[in-house]
This record gives C-alpha cells, sequence and structure tokens, in this order.
C-alpha cells in the first residue's frame, strides 16, 4: 500500500476529509520550497502536489502560470524538484504527488523519472496532459515503483472514459469540478455533485475534488461531495503575495480551510 | 501505406495522438464523430466545394514561371497559386471546412489563434459568411508584426484578443485559445489552424488543405504529361506543405521538400527548424512530434522573420513522413527568404508571403543543379500582409532602383 493510500484509509477511518495542497516546485525560488511545503502541513494539508513548471500549461489559469514562470526563472528542473522532495522527507512523511505535464517527463525519460522520483520519496504521478487512452505504455514504469498513478475526471467525460479513469487510476481519483483552466471561482459548480455520484458508481477509490476552490466555505461544501478537496490557485497567490512571514501565512490560509472542511 | 495515416487513435508512425486535460477528451470525441460524419456527408462536400469554387477562387491556377527558369537555367519551375486565393492565402481552405462544420454542430461561437494572421483573418471571414461568432487570439508580438491582418480581421467583425503570456506569439495564442475552449466547450468550436494539435485536427486541417495537392498534380499532368521531380513547400506546422505533399505520397519517385525556418542562426532561441538543432521528439498542445525544447523538457522559444513560421513543433506527419524518408526537410534563414521574395518579386512580379519565400529560396538554390528537371513550388500566400516587414528589412529599397536589376542582393 502506498503512503498516499494509507493516509487516505486513515483519515476515512476517522470520518474526516483530506486536503490536498498544491504548489509550484521552485516558485518563488527553489531553495523555498521545502519550507513552504512544512508549513502547507503545519496549516493541515494532508496531501501535497509538488507542481514541476511547464513553459506551456494549457490547463492552468494565470495564477499557476505566473507561478510556473517564477520557478522556471528561478531556474527550476526536473532534477531539481527531486532534490526538493528528497530534503522534504528529511522532515517529513506527508505524501507527495508529482504534479505536471508530459514534455517535461519524457525528456527525462519516464523510466528513468519514475526511478528516480521513488528515491527521493515521490508517492503518486498525475500528470494533466496524459489520457488514459495514451498511458498504457506509460504506466508500467510508474507501477514498477510502486507510484501512484492519478487521472482526472471531468464533467465532460463520457461514461465509457470515466470507467477508464477508475481502471487507470490508482490512490485516489482527480475530479475536476468544472469546464476551465484551474484558477479561483466565487461558487462550487454545479456540475461537481453529479460528476461525484456518476464516478462512486464506477469505483471504491478515494475521490478528489479540484479546480476553482479557493475559500473555507468551497472547502467545506466539496468536503461534502467527495472525500478529498484540492486546493491550489489560492495557495499559489499566497505565495506570490511573498513578503515577510510568508510561511505564517500560507500556513494560515490552509488552517482556514481545513477548518471550512470540518 | 503511407496515405493511410493517421490510425483509428490519431497516430502516424509514433507521432500525433490526443494529449489533452480530460476535460478536452469527450469533446474532441465528438468533433471527430462530426467530422468523418461530414466527409461522408455529399451535402457537407458539396457546399465546401461550391464555397471553394465561387467564394474563395479554387481551382487555384498552375503557373509555369518562365522568366525565372530561364534565368536560372536549370529546373523549369512551376508555382502552385495558393496566394491568389480570397485572404491572400491557402489558409482559407481549411477555415471554410472548419467552419462549415462548426455550423453543422450547432457550434454558434468560432475561436481560432493565429500567428502571422493569415488563419485568424480566414476564420473571420468564414464566420462572417456563416453567421458564426469569432474570437481570435493572438500573441501582442504577432500583432505588432501583422497590424493590417489585426484591422482587416476587426473589420470583419471578429474580436482579436491579445495573448501577453510568454513569448507573446503563436504557442502563446494556441494556449490562450485551448485555455478558451476547455473554458467553453459547450457552445464553442475551435478552428485551429495548422496541422498539429490533438487529434483529429492533424488529419482533419490536412484533408481540407489536400485539395492543393489534388488540382496540383492533375494540372501537371495536363501541362507537362508528367509529374514533378520535386514539390516544394514551406513548413511551420506544416498545413500548406501536408496539402500539397499529401497527393503525391505514392508517387515515389516526386521529392518532397519541407523548408522550415532557419531565422537568423543556428541558436536555441534563433530559429524555428525541427530538424535543423535543438529538435527532440516531445509533448505539446496536444501532440507527439518533433519539438524545439531544452535538456529539461521546457519548450524553446523560436524565432523567424516569417510569423508563420515562427513555432516550436512541426506537424505529426511531417515528422512520420521524415522517418520514413519520403519527405525531406530543410531549413533556410531568413536572409535566403528575403532575398527570394526579391528575386521573384523582379523575375516574375510575384510579391510571396515570407513564409511561402523560403521554400522558393530552397527552390531557387537547388535549380541551377537539376536541368531537364521540373519543381513545384507551393506559393501558399502573398506578401501583402508582409509589406512592413519587408520595408524594415530591405530599406535600400525605399529609393528606386533599376527595375530589372535581376541581380540584386538585399544588403
Amino acid at each position: 500500500m502506498t503512503s498516499i493510500t494509507a493516509r487516505l484509509n486513515d483519515l476515512r477511518a476517522q470520518k474526516r476529509k483530506a486536503l490536498v495542497a498544491y504548489v509550484t516546485a521552485g516558485d518563488p525560488h527553489p531553495d523555498r520550497t521545502v519550507e513552504l511545503v512544512l508549513a502547507l502541513e503545519r496549516g493541515g494539508a494532508d496531501i501535497i502536489e509538488l507542481g514541476v513548471p511547464f513553459s506551456d500549461p494549457i490547463a492552468d489559469g494565470p495564477t499557476i502560470q505566473r507561478g510556473a514562470e517564477r520557478a522556471l526563472a528561478a531556474g527550476t528542473t526536473m532534477r531539481g524538484v527531486l532534490r526538493i522532495a528528497s530534503e522534504i522527507r528529511t522532515h517529513s512523511d506527508v505524501p507527495l504527488v508529482l504534479f505536471t505535464y508530459l514534455n517535461p517527463v519524457l525528456k527525462y525519460g519516464l523510466p528513468a523519472l519514475a526511478k528516480d522520483a521513488k528515491a527521493s520519496g515521490i508517492d503518486g504521478v498525475l500528470l494533466t496532459d496524459l489520457s488514459v487512452e495514451e498511458a498504457d505504455r506509460h504506466l508500467e514504469a510508474l507501477r514498477a515503483h510502486d507510484l501512484d498513478t492519478v487521472f482526472l475526471a471531468a464533467p465532460t467525460s463520457s461514461d465509457r472514459r470515466l470507467e477508464l479513469v477508475a481502471k487507470y487510476s490508482t490512490g485516489f481519483v482527480y475530479l475536476v469540478s468544472r469546464a476551465g483552466v484551474t484558477g479561483e471561482r466565487d461558487t462550487l459548480s454545479g456540475s461537481a455533485a453529479p460528476l461525484v455520484q456518476r464516478m462512486r458508481e464506477l469505483t471504491g477509490l478515494p475521490l478528489a475534488l479540484g479546480f476553482g476552490i479557493s475559500t473555507p466555505q468551497q472547502a467545506g461544501e466539496a468536503a461534502k461531495l467527495a472525500d478529498a478537496v484540492v486546493v491550489g490557485s489560492a495557495l499559489v497567490r499566497v505565495v506570490e503575495q511573498g513578503g515577510d512571514g510568508l510561511e505564517e501565512r500560507l500556513e494560515a490560509f490552509t488552517r482556514g480551510l481545513k477548518e471550512g472542511m470540518k | 501505406m503511407l496515405e493511410q495515416q493517421p490510425d483509428a487513435s490519431g497516430h502516424f508512425g509514433p507521432y500525433g495522438g490526443r494529449f489533452v486535460p480530460e476535460i478536452l477528451m469527450s469533446p474532441l470525441d465528438e468533433l471527430e464523430q462530426a467530422y468523418r460524419a461530414a466527409r461522408q456527408d455529399p451535402a457537407f462536400q458539396a457546399e465546401l466545394d461550391r464555397l471553394l469554387k465561387d467564394y474563395a477562387g479554387r481551382p487555384t491556377p498552375l503557373y509555369h514561371a518562365r522568366r525565372l527558369s530561364a534565368k536560372l537555367g536549370g529546373a523549369e519551375i512551376y508555382f502552385k497559386r495558393e496566394d491568389l486565393l480570397h485572404t491572400g492565402a491557402h489558409k482559407i481552405n481549411n477555415a471554410l471546412g472548419q467552419a462549415l462544420l462548426a455550423r453543422r454542430m450547432g457550434k454558434q461561437r468560432v475561436i481560432a489563434e493565429t500567428g502571422a494572421g493569415q488563419h485568424g483573418v480566414a476564420t473571420a471571414t468564414a464566420c462572417a459568411l456563416l453567421g458564426l461568432d469569432c474570437v481570435v487570439y493572438m500573441g501582442e508580438e504577432d500583432m505588432r508584426r501583422q497590424r493590417l491582418n489585426v484591422f482587416r480581421m476587426r473589420m470583419l467583425g471578429a474580436k482579436v484578443v491579445g495573448v501577453t503570456n510568454g513569448s507573446r506569439t503563436l504557442k502563446d495564442a494556441i494556449s490562450e485559445a485551448m485555455r478558451d475552449w476547455v473554458t467553453n466547450i459547450e457552445d464553442t468550436f475551435y478552428v485551429l489552424g495548422s496541422a498539429l494539435g490533438a487529434h483529429p485536427y492533424p488529419m482533419m486541417v490536412r484533408d481540407f488543405h489536400r485539395v492543393i495537392g489534388v488540382e496540383a498534380r492533375a494540372q501537371m499532368l495536363a501541362a507537362t504529361g508528367r509529374l514533378p521531380d520535386s514539390v516544394f513547400a514551406c513548413v511551420g506546422g506544416g498545413s500548406n506543405a501536408i496539402g500539397i505533399f499529401h497527393p503525391f505520397l505514392n508517387d515515389r519517385q516526386v521529392k518532397l521538400v519541407g523548408v522550415e525556418a532557419g531565422g537568423s542562426g543556428n541558436g536555441q532561441g534563433q530559429h524555428a527548424a525541427r530538424y535543423q538543432t535543438g529538435g527532440s521528439p516531445g509533448v505539446l498542445h496536444g501532440c507527439f512530434s518533433m519539438l524545439l525544447q531544452n535538456d529539461d523538457g521546457q519548450v524553446s522559444l523560436t524565432h523567424s522573420v516569417s510569423a508563420g513560421l515562427d513555432y516550436a513543433m512541426i506537424g505529426p506527419e511531417h515528422a512520420f513522413l521524415h522517418d520514413e524518408g519520403r519527405a525531406e526537410y530543410v531549413s533556410c534563414t531568413d536572409a535566403r527568404a528575403l532575398t527570394a521574395a526579391v528575386e521573384i518579386s523582379r523575375t516574375e512580379g510575384l510579391i510571396p508571403a515570407l513564409e511561402s519565400a523560403h521554400a522558393v529560396a530552397e527552390a531557387i538554390d537547388r535549380a541551377a543543379s537539376a536541368p531537364g528537371q521540373i519543381f513545384l513550388i507551393n506559393l501558399s500566400g502573398r506578401g501583402d500582409k508582409d509589406i512592413d516587414i519587408y520595408r524594415e528589412h530591405l530599406p535600400e529599397l525605399e529609393q528606386d532602383m533599376v527595375t530589372n536589376d535581376l541581380n540584386y542582393r538585399p544588403a
């Protein structure tokens, strides 16, 4: 059992919901990421999505695009992100999901990445532009190193596609709450609940709900539907504001989200 | 067989495919089904044929460039005159096809990306004709380079959205268009302008441009009684090139030559030639193909004097034809393209689009050593849109020159 599954099982046994926090590794600088991840964990994040910046992030809205630009400008590389993961592991057992686009992974070489990621303490991988159809030839390398493979399901996904997403996912399934790119929204989309319901009928895997969740209230609504709530852009925005006491503010913001989920 | 690509999942050999966020996967399935149904529907094809003929100006002529051929003293050079089409380039073939498909699918809102502005103008034109709403994404750097086309799109009723991300060129315009599509999937049709992106786009765009090669092949047989020895076309994503190449794929004796943008040098960021230096297989904008990228898998910035060739990835079918040895890919620098543009302006009275000038340059360089051969060049667009760029790069022409100085070379 991977540490992602163990963590989600524990929470489920306690009838609690998981907070999955996204951070772009290397934003604003690779030297800062470890402390920011530890702040997220202190604030109550149960799982960390460690974003590897990509030059052309088509699934992301402006906030995370800017985060990726800052990280790349600061010299962040895939190797650098794996070093960051190793460093996190010297301080914490928080499950880590490597979250990125396919191209940096292909360039690194998938078998090499799977091996190095596992050795660096990564627990799972989510590639936003890898569909289940194209995944077959890529999954073996990841599974060989006991890495969870998380796939996205969307309100537009056909029933047939949801079945495939359920079949290929391990650890949890990431449900995209709405049509659109990542970013903060005022309300939780009406398309979230039907998607959760459709997916529940297909799998017993924990379901995480993300995209557009940025406030404690929205996190609370999402937690009523799903097993885990993913927050990304709102956290990247806190990082973007920077300044003194960033870790404390990030921790406090995360705690607020977690409170909203109770 | 070469001409039977892609396979059912959209792969040309190892290239192509569909690498997009899950939210787009079912819509792409629907698009593919709608496209295949439309192609089977004689009424759809008849309407497209009618518009291509009566509205866009097809068939375009095949023109024997006798003066240029005589001057070069080798191969006989023929131009396929896509530059004569309505809106000034081949792009209208695809824009009309996809806009008709949008209407057939009941999508009232159309979005497009554009680099040089030709695809944006073609899409805005097709939308005006069919009564569809049109939003065009364009990098701010390209808007600066192609101001006239920005105005043309607005005059045609399209909304032009400037893209300020990244390099502010075609790559960023495609990313922004994809983000719009992800967000407005219900009522929006994305008219992609090159033989790129996720399946079915590379296949669909090629099919709509195949008419170029089908006509040219028949015209060449009628004019000369034989097939050309070489076919030249410029390649950014590669829509005009795949359009003219495809009907010749089984004519193994016909050489197919794709000309990429060699830009201002070999360094990263100085060119857009995927087969020159720095290219390796990768995924961008939904497609697996040859890509200019750094060692860490970040997409490289590119440069070309021609905005339409200024893109980091070559279309997947070209990558396939390259690996199969069926087509060769070479590059042409900014300077050679500018020289070739002046050359055919003065010998033939044809001011080409900067993109097309790249193909012309390669053919000119090979002509002298190919006596008795026939070269076919896809003159994919005319140069009206590029006059400001020509002026910028050829300041010496601001003054009168001896107009018949055929040996003139830009300084």
